[in-house]
C-alpha cells in the first residue's frame, strides 16, 4: 500500500473573465461564438467573494481578462481586492482603455504584471485582424507599462496570417522591452475554429518560424524569453488539458460559470456550475463537472491502458469534441488515435489560397455572435 | 554573475523585482510568483531567499542559517543555490543596502 497520499488538487490559476465586451473583434478569439447570450455579469462584491473564496482553495495567480477587462469600470477595486487577498496579478488586455490614470490606478491598487496583446508587427495587419485601428495605441500603452516599471508580456497571437512576420514580431518585442514574449499558434476553440481554414499556417511556414525562433533565442539571450507554443494539430501526442481537468485551473465566466477551461461551455453534456449558486470550493471538490475528466477511470481505449495517460491525460477534451463529437474519446491528436487521420485531413487537405479572399474571416462581434446563435437555434428546430 | 566567479559574499542580494516571494499556507511552502508562473520552494530554498532583503549582506544571510539550520556545513550549499537563483533571474546583487 502506498503511504503517501496524493494532496488534493488545488486551484492555483484562476482566470477570471470579467466581461465578454470587448472592443476588439479579433477572428482568433477564445471566447466562446454565442458570448452575446451572455447578459449578466457578477457585480464587484461577486466578484469579491469569488476571489476570497478562490483564495481559500489555494488560488494564487489571477488572471484578469475577458474580453477586454479595462472595460469593467471597477477593475481597479477588483485588482486592490485581488492584491490584499495575496493574490499576485495578470492584467490580460488589448490595452484598449489604458491611459495614465487607469495606470496609475492599477499601480496603486497593486496590479502586477500586464500582458499586452499584439496582433501583428506591422500596422495593416494588426488592425486587420482585431478589425479596429489599434496598432499605434498599443505602442504608446506598451511605452506607458514601462514607464510604470511593469513587467510585461507581449503576446501575440500566430496564424497563417502573420506566422511569416514572426522574426519582426520578436523585434518589436525586443523594441518595446517586454520580458517575455508569448508567440501562441491559435489553437483551434471558439472563433478560431469558425476560421480555422483561413488560420492554420501550413507545415512549412510552422517550420520556418520554428526556425526563426530558434536563432533569435541563440542570439538574443535572457532579455527577452520566449514561450513558443504550436497548434497541437501538428503535433502526434495531445497536450494536456490545461495541465489537467479539474487539477489546476478555474476559469469564471463574466456571468458566473465556473469552468475548468475557457472553451468548456460548449461541451455538451458538461452542467456547468455557477459561483452564484454554490461556493467554489463545493464546486471545485464536489461538482459533477469539476470530476468528470480527474483521473483515468474515464478513459477510453487506447488512453486507459497507455503508458503515456499520466503524461498527457487523455489530451484536451474540446478538441476531442471538435475532431470527434464524443467529448470522452481520446484526443485525435495522438497517433494512436483510431481518429487521427481526421487530424491529419485538417493539416494536409486543400486550403484557400489566398487566406482571406475566398471565405471571409468571421470576427467576433456581437452582431455576428447573435447571428450564430440563430444560426444554431434553426438548427435545432424539428 | 558567472557561474566560476566567487559569490560577492559582502554584497547584499535580493529578491528582483520581477519576482514577488510570498509564504502560501495553502502549499505550506515559500512560492515565488512571476507573470503567469510560480515556483513552489523547499524548506532550505525558501529559508535562503526569506533573507534575501537586500539588508543583509550574504556573509550575514550564511552566518544567519547557520544558526537556523544548527550546522556549520552549509555554506558551500547556500552558495550553490544564491549562484543558481542569480542565473534564473530570482536573485539581484547591490554592493550596499537596498534603499
Amino acid at each position: 500500500m502506498n503511504a503517501v497520499i496524493k494532496p488534493a488538487p488545488m486551484p492555483l490559476w484562476m482566470v477570471a473573465e470579467l466581461t465578454y465586451r470587448c472592443p476588439l473583434h479579433c477572428a482568433f478569439c477564445s471566447n466562446p461564438v454565442d458570448f452575446a447570450k451572455v447578459e449578466s455579469e457578477l457585480s464587484t462584491e461577486e466578484w469579491f467573494r469569488v476571489f476570497a473564496e478562490a483564495r481559500a482553495l489555494g488560488a494564487v495567480q489571477l488572471g484578469l481578462t475577458g474580453g477586454e477587462p479595462l472595460s469593467r469600470p471597477d477593475l481597479e477595486l477588483l485588482v486592490a481586492e485581488a492584491h490584499r487577498l495575496g493574490f499576485y496579478t495578470n492584467l490580460i488586455t488589448s490595452g484598449v482603455g489604458l491611459n495614465e490614470t487607469r495606470m496609475r490606478a492599477l499601480k496603486d491598487a497593486g496590479l502586477d504584471h500586464v500582458q499586452l496583446s499584439f496582433q501583428d508587427s506591422t500596422r495593416e495587419l494588426n488592425d486587420f485582424l482585431s478589425s479596429t485601428r489599434t496598432f499605434d495605441l498599443k505602442r504608446r500603452v506598451a511605452t506607458l507599462i514601462k514607464g510604470h516599471g511593469f513587467p510585461m508580456v507581449m503576446n501575440c497571437v500566430i496564424h497563417r496570417l502573420n506566422i511569416d512576420h514572426v522574426d519582426r514580431i520578436i523585434d518589436l518585442a525586443l523594441e518595446i522591452g517586454a520580458e517575455y514574449l508569448e508567440l501562441a499558434n491559435t489553437q483551434f476553440y471558439g472563433w478560431a475554429d469558425l476560421n480555422r481554414a483561413q488560420l492554420l499556417p501550413t507545415r512549412e511556414q510552422l517550420e520556418r518560424s520554428e526556425a526563426v525562433v530558434a536563432g533569435y533565442r541563440q542570439r538574443i539571450g535572457k532579455q527577452l524569453r520566449i514561450l513558443y507554443v504550436i497548434s497541437d494539430l501538428y503535433e502526434t501526442r495531445p497536450k494536456r488539458c490545461m495541465n489537467g481537468w479539474g487539477t489546476t485551473f478555474m476559469v469564471i465566466a463574466p456571468d458566473g460559470l465556473v469552468m475548468p477551461c475557457h472553451a468548456a461551455r460548449m461541451l455538451p453534456g458538461i452542467d456547468l456550475p455557477s459561483a452564484r449558486d454554490a461556493s467554489l470550493q463545493q464546486i471545485w471538490r464536489d461538482s459533477p463537472a469539476f470530476n468528470r475528466f480527474r483521473g483515468d477511470q474515464w478513459m477510453p481505449e487506447p488512453c486507459r491502458s497507455c503508458p503515456e495517460k499520466t503524461k498527457d491525460l487523455g489530451g484536451c477534451r474540446c478538441q476531442a469534441f471538435l475532431l470527434t463529437g464524443d467529448i470522452g474519446a481520446t484526443d485525435p491528436v495522438c497517433d494512436k488515435s483510431a481518429l487521427h487521420g481526421r487530424v491529419l485531413q485538417i493539416v494536409n487537405g486543400p486550403r484557400p489560397v489566398a487566406a482571406n479572399i475566398e471565405r471571409p474571416l468571421v470576427f467576433r462581434t456581437p452582431e455576428n455572435s447573435r447571428q450564430l446563435i440563430a444560426d444554431t437555434a434553426d438548427t435545432a428546430q424539428p | 554573475m558567472n557561474d566560476p566567479s566567487p559569490l560577492p559574499r559582502s554584497s547584499y542580494p535580493r529578491i528582483a523585482p520581477l519576482y514577488r516571494f510570498q509564504w502560501e499556507a495553502a502549499q505550506n511552502a515559500y512560492v515565488l510568483l512571476f507573470p503567469e508562473g510560480m515556483v513552489q520552494l523547499n524548506v532550505a530554498a525558501g529559508e535562503i531567499l526569506r533573507r534575501c532583503d537586500g539588508k543583509r549582506s550574504a556573509d550575514q544571510i550564511i552566518a544567519d542559517l547557520r544558526i537556523a539550520f544548527e550546522s556549520d556545513a552549509i555554506d558551500a550549499d547556500v552558495e550553490a543555490f544564491l549562484r543558481s537563483a542569480t542565473n534564473d533571474g530570482w536573485v539581484e546583487w547591490r554592493d550596499g543596502v537596498a534603499p
